[in-house]
């Protein structure tokens, strides 16, 4: 600890570095081969297994877990990269326990899932490290599609066009790909730059140019995109955040929590990050929780989540709730922010209001609470920013205020397919991003070969 | 509470659990820790005759399978007899006995095929005072090339003359130990009681190779780059070893022969087993090689409990209970109908139990029932295989009912019959003895 480990405002190097590198250390570490062989004995083999229906990406988990366990990791890891070429960072981010984990048989057994996620990180970094390749590039096809967003969709969708022998380029606005993978899931769970190893590893292949500080919108439109490549695939994500709708919103100290995240996934050195003494999350999901719980690590003496509904309700998982408790992060329900308190500009705290739900509708009590706090993030969710796509000399359709897709991934647009955050109906997981990008990829390929 | 206590060939010993003739009984160190562990028994490991002692291999001896979670299913073993010299091992098992009185102390004996090599070694061990020997006619490897173990097991003229020799030259109680590696253990069990054996103890170890190293393209254990067969044992022999017990506890020829049943006895369930297809007492090796001496405590408690639970006071009241009931296929009633049938608040859903049966049986067990996964069986194609029950994970998930006389079997459209019915009078059965 250091001499401003309580200091008011927002300041850095509140702890000693040893207790950055601790706290910021793999969440899970990795099961080693003992504990993996024991681990990958408790799974049953089921017939159609529950786990590989509730993996969005439909990973034959059962398949693979055997192969680790008859000793052949690099058999599992093409077993997982046959579904999920970024089953590497969806073995480290997926909420397993709202997704495989939660419907593996050994969960209704005796409250113990098989650890899938632990395994399958197994199994990739097994491949990974050893530098195996399993996938060829197809031969050219002399057809070119542009990506838009190197983050998991964009990737996965990339990669699978890659092995059909198309030529891919990939338009990034940020300075390095990977996305959310890169920019947006909490340090502790992909730390020793993972997503860019990711990355080279899935780009690898061959085939895919990566174009960096390149935004559509921006830097091109999409129908030039549209016109200079045979197909587009659109998984550009969410650009926007929610506002917060409270009185004195644009205080010194307000900020995003994607933002925040953003910076701190990019922190060359963590002493050197700001971070209040006492810090106010608003929202309900994982972004909340991951502020939260980074926000302490870096050693903000006091951390509140204020959702406004209750327990219930919240989208980040119980686990992810559990994980935050367990790091001093205290979880308040039933607060809608009202208003931020300034002095001289800068945030001095937080007044929200209790909620009810009444018929249904969330209301206010009329009665308030005020929180003291020098830093608030906002994490109630993020936008599409339809705005982009302006100057396509076609609107695409959107639904929810996201782009509308069918079944195949194509959009209103000829030649236009979309996945991942951007579109509608999607559910914020890097592995959902992940199987529409590539099944999007699945139909360019039908339509440009067809 | 139940007496456990052990009276075999008039060798008493506290309880019926006996350290088999092995490694764990080589010296006088390991079977006094065993005695203090509290083993009712022990057979010392193998005498050979008085001279230089045999030489081991200075390399891996054992091998094994293995079940999930590296759990010890199978062993195997090239250990020749005891190694170290026989006046050694006269004098320590003098000396064990006299230390533990109460407990038995068998010798196992392996000399060769000549009556003249049996004369001398049995008045040395009778000098010891140990309970009785046993003929160790069961060892596959090593000393079998040099024409004693189990090629003297694998000849029932060998074996009765071998113990005629025997009986007619010591006092003390004489038990044969069979070799499995035979087409019937009935020949060799029925040729020792011919030569007036006192007893029979089986299974010595199987011929095995239990793997085969895939970077050396070697048998293990490997030594030197070769393996030879070695002596298979553990959990994974039992099914084979009770089998065989059995089979000579039901043998009219043999009938009344006490019998020590050796095959890998791990729990106290296991012994009980043994002991209601006939046996008298049990030998354990690979199960104390595994987990230590301690094991016999839960053995002990185990067997004590549950005859305590279904009122057996002694060994006697269960010893054999099982043997009546071991028949021939042919006499199996062919009118007794059973069903699968799921606890659906037990199963957990894996669905083995289908893709079993539906893949390699009867396609009798549904995946889902109106598109919920769902197990069910369907009465109209099961057959009462067991197929489900044996893999499912959940005990007592799937349990077998029998049909009463007249309920409908839903498979064959007919009414279960009250009456037995075997292959013997089968309407299909061309052998089909002729109606009176």
């Amino acid at each position: 600890m250091t001499d401003r480990q309580y200091a008011d405002g927002i300041v850095p190097g509140r702890l000693s570095p040893e207790h950055y590198s601790h706290n910021f250390a793999d969440l899970h570490p990795p099961l080693d081969r003992h504990e993996a062989l024991v681990e990958a004995d408790r799974c049953y083999f089921c017939y159609d297994a529950p786990c590989m229906h509730a993996c969005p990406t439909s990973i034959d988990i059962p398949l693979f877990i055997r192969e680790i366990a008859t000793g052949n990791a690099l058999g599992a890891a093409k077993t997982i990269f046959d579904q999920n070429i970024l089953g590497g960072m969806c073995a480290r981010v997926c909420p397993t326990e709202t997704l495989c984990e939660e419907v593996c048989v050994r969960e209704e057994a005796e409250g113990k899932p098989v650890k899938i996620g632990q395994l399958q990180r197994f199994a990739t970094d097994a491949a990974m490290m050893a530098g195996k390749q399993f996938y060829e590039r197809g031969a050219p096809t002399g057809k070119r599609v542009a990506v838009v967003g190197a983050g998991p969709a964009g990737l996965a969708c990339a990669h699978r066009l890659a092995m059909y022998g198309h030529d891919v380029t990939i338009y990034e606005a940020r300075p390095k790909a990977g996305g959310l993978n890169e920019y947006g899931i909490a340090a502790y769970k992909t730390p020793q730059d993972f997503a860019q190893h990711e990355v080279d590893y899935v780009t690898a292949i061959g085939g895919v140019e990566i174009v960096n500080g390149k935004a559509l919108g921006r830097d091109f439109s999409l129908s030039q995109l549209a016109a200079e490549h045979d197909a587009v695939f659109l998984g550009m994500g969410l650009a926007g955040v929610n506002a917060l709708r409270a009185e004195g919103e644009e205080a010194d100290g307000v900020g995003n929590a994607v933002d925040y995240i953003a910076t701190l996934r990019q922190a060359k050195d963590l002493s050197e990050l700001p971070i209040g003494r006492r810090v106010v999350v608003v929202g309900g999901g994982m972004t909340a929780i991951d502020a939260a719980i980074q926000s302490r690590l870096l050693g903000a003496e006091e951390v509140t989540i204020c959702y406004r509904r209750g327990r219930e309700h919240m989208n980040a998982s119980v686990y992810e709730q559990d994980l935050a408790a367990s790091k001093g992060v205290i979880i308040r329900h039933w607060l809608l922010p009202k208003r931020v308190n300034a002095e001289d500009g800068k945030v001095t705290g937080i007044e929200l209001e209790y909620t009810r739900l009444a018929d249904g509708r969330l209301e206010g009590t009329g009665e308030t609470l005020t929180l003291k706090a020098d830093q608030v993030f906002k994490a109630i969710g993020q936008s599409f920013e339809a705005g982009a796509l302006n100057g396509s000399g076609a609107a695409i359709a959107l639904e929810g205020g996201r782009i509308r897709i069918d079944g195949e991934g194509r959009t209103s647009l000829p030649k236009v397919w979309a996945g991942g955050d951007c579109i509608a109906g999607g559910d914020d997981l890097t592995v959902s991003a992940v199987a529409q990008g590539r099944d999007a990829a699945e139909s360019i390929h039908q339509a440009l070969m067809g | 509470m139940a007496d456990i206590r052990s009276n075999f060939l008039g060798i008493k010993s506290p309880n019926p659990f006996w350290l088999a003739s092995a490694p764990p009984t080589d010296k006088a160190y390991n079977v006094e820790r065993a005695f203090k562990a509290g083993w009712g028994g022990v057979v010392w490991k193998t005498l050979g005759e008085e001279g230089p002692p045999v030489v081991n291999v200075n390399g891996p001896r054992y091998g094994a399978i293995w079940g999930a979670d590296r759990r010890l299913l199978g062993l195997n073993n090239i250990e020749l007899i005891t190694d170290r010299d026989l006046y050694v091992n006269l004098r320590e098992i003098k000396q064990v006995k006299k230390n533990w009185p109460d407990r038995a102390l068998v010798v196992s004996l392996m000399v060769p095929c000549e009556e003249e090599a049996w004369k001398a070694i049995l008045p040395l061990v009778e000098e010891t005072e140990a309970d009785g020997i046993e003929l160790n006619f069961g060892c596959p490897h090593g000393m079998s090339e040099r024409g004693m173990g189990s090629a003297v097991g694998q000849v029932p003229e060998y074996v009765e003359m071998v113990v005629r020799w025997c009986k007619q030259n010591t006092r003390m109680p004489v038990i044969t130990k069979l070799t499995p590696n035979i087409t019937d253990v009935r020949k060799p069990a029925r040729a020792a009681y011919a030569g007036g054996t006192d007893a029979v103890s089986l299974i010595n170890t199987i011929n095995s190779i239990t793997a085969v190293n895939l970077d050396t393209f070697a048998p293990e254990p490997t030594i030197d780059g070769k393996g030879s067969h070695g002596g298979y044992c553990g959990p994974a022999v039992k099914p084979i070893a009770m089998h065989m017990v059995a089979d000579i506890a039901r043998d009219s020829e043999t009938a009344g022969l006490p019998i020590s049943a050796i095959g890998g006895i791990t729990t106290w369930r296991d012994a009980a087993e043994f002991l209601a297809l006939g046996a008298g007492t049990v030998q354990v090796c690979t199960a104390a090689m595994t987990y230590g001496f301690k094991i016999v405590e839960e053995m002990a408690a185990g067997l004590s409990n549950w005859m305590d639970a279904k009122g057996h006071a002694t060994l006697d009241d269960i010893i054999g209970r099982a043997t009546p009931n071991v028949t021939d296929w042919q006499y199996l009633n062919l009118n007794y109908v059973t069903k699968a049938r799921i606890d659906q608040d037990l199963c957990i859903k894996c669905g083995r139990c289908h893709i079993a049966c539906e893949d390699t049986s009867h396609q009798a067990i549904t995946a889902t029932v109106n598109g919920v996964r769902r197990f069910e069986v369907i009465e109209e194609e099961c057959v009462g295989c067991n197929l489900c029950v044996n893999v499912c994970p959940v005990e007592d998930c799937i349990d077998m009912v029998s049909l009463a006389a007249g309920a409908l079997d839903k498979r064959t459209g007919q009414p279960v019959s009250a009456d037995y019915a075997n292959w013997t009078m089968h309407p299909n059965n061309p052998m089909k003895a002729a109606a009176e």
